[in-house]
């Protein structure tokens, strides 16, 4: 899809980040890196710096301290040289509602100095990916949100950047857009270094590589969605149905296993059982070679997860 | 250069495409076509082929409509957020401010360009000085680049346009009349500083059709500082708050 070569590094690397506002840090001493060709889902509840952040590395807001690379490149010594690299969707999706699409796709090419006989191919290429095909004629004052969103994503793809920053993509969209663009982010993702934020846990964990959560402006967990769970949980949970004999026998029998520290049933179904084994121990093999020993039906075995909105409240709460 | 002109060539779209830039010219033609052809002491009390009348009204009514042209530009970039984009792509904040000052430049031009009718006719009423006809001009598009200048930096303060336009009025009128008027109740090197300041003093000359180099440097680096100090201001939110 263009002049994008993947022996180019272009990993974005944040060195310890300090931006205040007045006498507030809205970023304190962060660090990160995001790796090419890695999507890294950016979450923390409001106010927690992650706009900030996404600004720094746009190069539009200077960090007070610290320093972002993009590739070789610093973003505070030469923000005006890392600018072509970047392609950047603000929280707010700023767009000149009295332009249409055309016209504001055509200028922003032409600003980012694509050369004149291939914009109007890169225009049509930008509103088939993004699907605006049926609205491209209107202008953008007069879309709805849903393909004024799509319009941001255009125009910050245009120029085939190597690295995106998207700011809630999916704010304000329904079901169905939030999963088409998903798949647009996914799919342009795998060439490309991108950070996006978001509020929604489900989307982050389904579209990124990897999650860094902050939390008044500093990071608070860093790695993939399985990682901040088990980092999160610590002992193992899981669920089993056991039927072949009455409740209390198999409670007992549950109960009297080495590896087992608690044993709950589960309110209104008489074979269900949550159970929590002990430190560093799993239940699982003890609990199937069990119901073998008494000839009974283990027919339901599954481990329990920790929602990763718990890992996030855990996380930001305090 | 080239991402000035584009950025400058957007502006005029929205301006030409909104009917801001009609309404504006078509101020601007009927308030001067009537000071100068009809009202009071116009073309023909003078009893000499001259535009002077016209170059007089006219830089009084630049003085009240470039402010309505200048409000917008940054400010309502601010306001909606779009001056963020702009400036995370290979723009740089000298650029964005100078397309702006080009856009604004432009529009003016055009809206004197229209005016040339009136030369025309003076011209067929008897021996016109076209020396002066030409320096005229001259004079009210530097005089022009001046406000316009003055109207980027009040835009690039605030992100409300009536602020923004008040702004550049308050500032204007030091440099339209009170430090010509100051400048007579003083003495000494205040006087004379009092009468460099003033856009009068300067205007003056050059629409008299004396082409001082004086003059010329006073309105380039009038402008200049203009938009040395709105890029200045758009460069602040890098070093305190935003």
């Amino acid at each position: 899809m263009g002049y994008f070569n993947k022996d180019i590094n272009m990993d974005i690397v944040v060195q310890k980040v300090t931006k205040r506002f007045g006498p507030q840090k809205a970023v304190d001493d962060i660090s990160f890196t995001v790796k090419t060709g890695e999507i890294l889902g950016f979450l923390g509840p409001n106010g927690a710096g992650k706009t900030t952040t996404m600004k720094a590395i746009t190069g539009y807001l200077a960090p007070d301290s610290g320093d972002i690379n993009i590739g070789d490149i610093s973003v505070m010594k030469d923000p005006d040289a890392i600018k072509k690299y970047i392609g950047y969707l603000p929280e707010t999706n700023p767009l000149y509602m009295d332009m249409g699409v055309i016209d504001y796709l055509r200028f922003t090419a032409e600003i980012h100095n694509i050369p004149k006989n291939r914009i109007s191919d890169k225009i049509l290429l930008m509103i088939n990916t993004c699907g605006l095909e049926g609205e491209k004629h209107k202008k953008i004052g007069e879309l709805s949100k849903g393909y004024r969103q799509r319009v941001g994503l255009a125009q910050a793809l245009i120029h085939d950047p190597s690295v995106l920053v998207l700011d809630e993509p999916t704010s304000g969209l329904d079901p169905n857009q939030i999963a088409e663009i998903r798949d647009l982010i996914r799919r342009i993702g795998r060439e490309k270094t991108v950070i996006l934020s978001s509020h929604i846990l489900a989307e982050v964990e389904a579209t990124c590589d990897r999650i860094l959560i902050i939390s008044k402006g500093r990071i608070v967990a860093n790695g993939t969605a399985r990682d901040l769970r088990k980092q999160a949980q610590g002992r193992e949970v899981i669920r089993v149905a056991v039927e072949g004999a009455v409740h209390d026998r198999i409670l007992n029998a549950l109960q009297r296993l080495d590896s087992v520290a608690l044993v709950e049933p589960v309110t209104g179904r008489d074979e269900l059982f949550e159970i929590q084994s002990r430190e560093g121990m799993s239940s699982r093999r003890n609990i199937f070679s069990m119901c073998v020993a008494n000839n009974w039906y283990l027919t339901e075995l599954s481990p329990v997860e920790t929602r990763l909105e718990d890992v996030f409240r855990e996380l930001t709460m305090n | 250069m080239k991402l000035i002109w584009i950025i400058a060539r957007r502006e005029l779209a929205v301006f030409f495409d909104s009917l801001m830039a009609y309404i504006l010219i078509i101020l601007f033609l009927t308030v001067t076509g009537i000071l100068t052809w009809l009202y009071g002491n116009d073309v023909f009390m003078s009893g000499q082929a001259n535009l002077s009348v016209f170059f007089f009204w006219a830089y009084w009514t630049l003085f009240l409509f470039i402010p309505a042209i200048t409000m917008r530009l940054i400010a309502e970039e601010k306001r909606s957020g779009t001056i963020e984009l702009l400036l995370t792509r290979p723009v740089t904040d000298w650029q964005f401010v100078t397309g702006k000052f080009l856009s604004a430049l432009i529009l003016v031009s055009v809206a004197l360009a229209l005016t040339l009718p009136y030369y025309f006719t003076v011209w067929k009423l008897g021996p016109i000085d076209h020396g002066a006809v030409l320096t005229g001009y001259l004079g009210l598009l530097l005089m022009s680049g001046a406000y316009i200048s003055i109207g980027i930096v009040a835009s690039s303060l605030t992100n409300n346009q009536i602020v923004a336009f008040l702004i550049t009025l308050f500032i204007g009128i030091f440099f339209h009349l009170l430090f010509g008027l100051l400048s007579s109740g003083f003495s000494g090197i205040m006087g004379r500083i009092l009468n460099y300041l003033s856009m009068q003093t300067h205007y003056e000359s050059v629409s008299r059709g004396v082409l001082d180099s004086k003059d010329i440097l006073y309105f380039l680096s009038f402008m200049v500082t203009g938009l040395v100090i709105s890029e200045i201001i758009l460069t602040r939110r890098n070093i305190a708050q935003n």
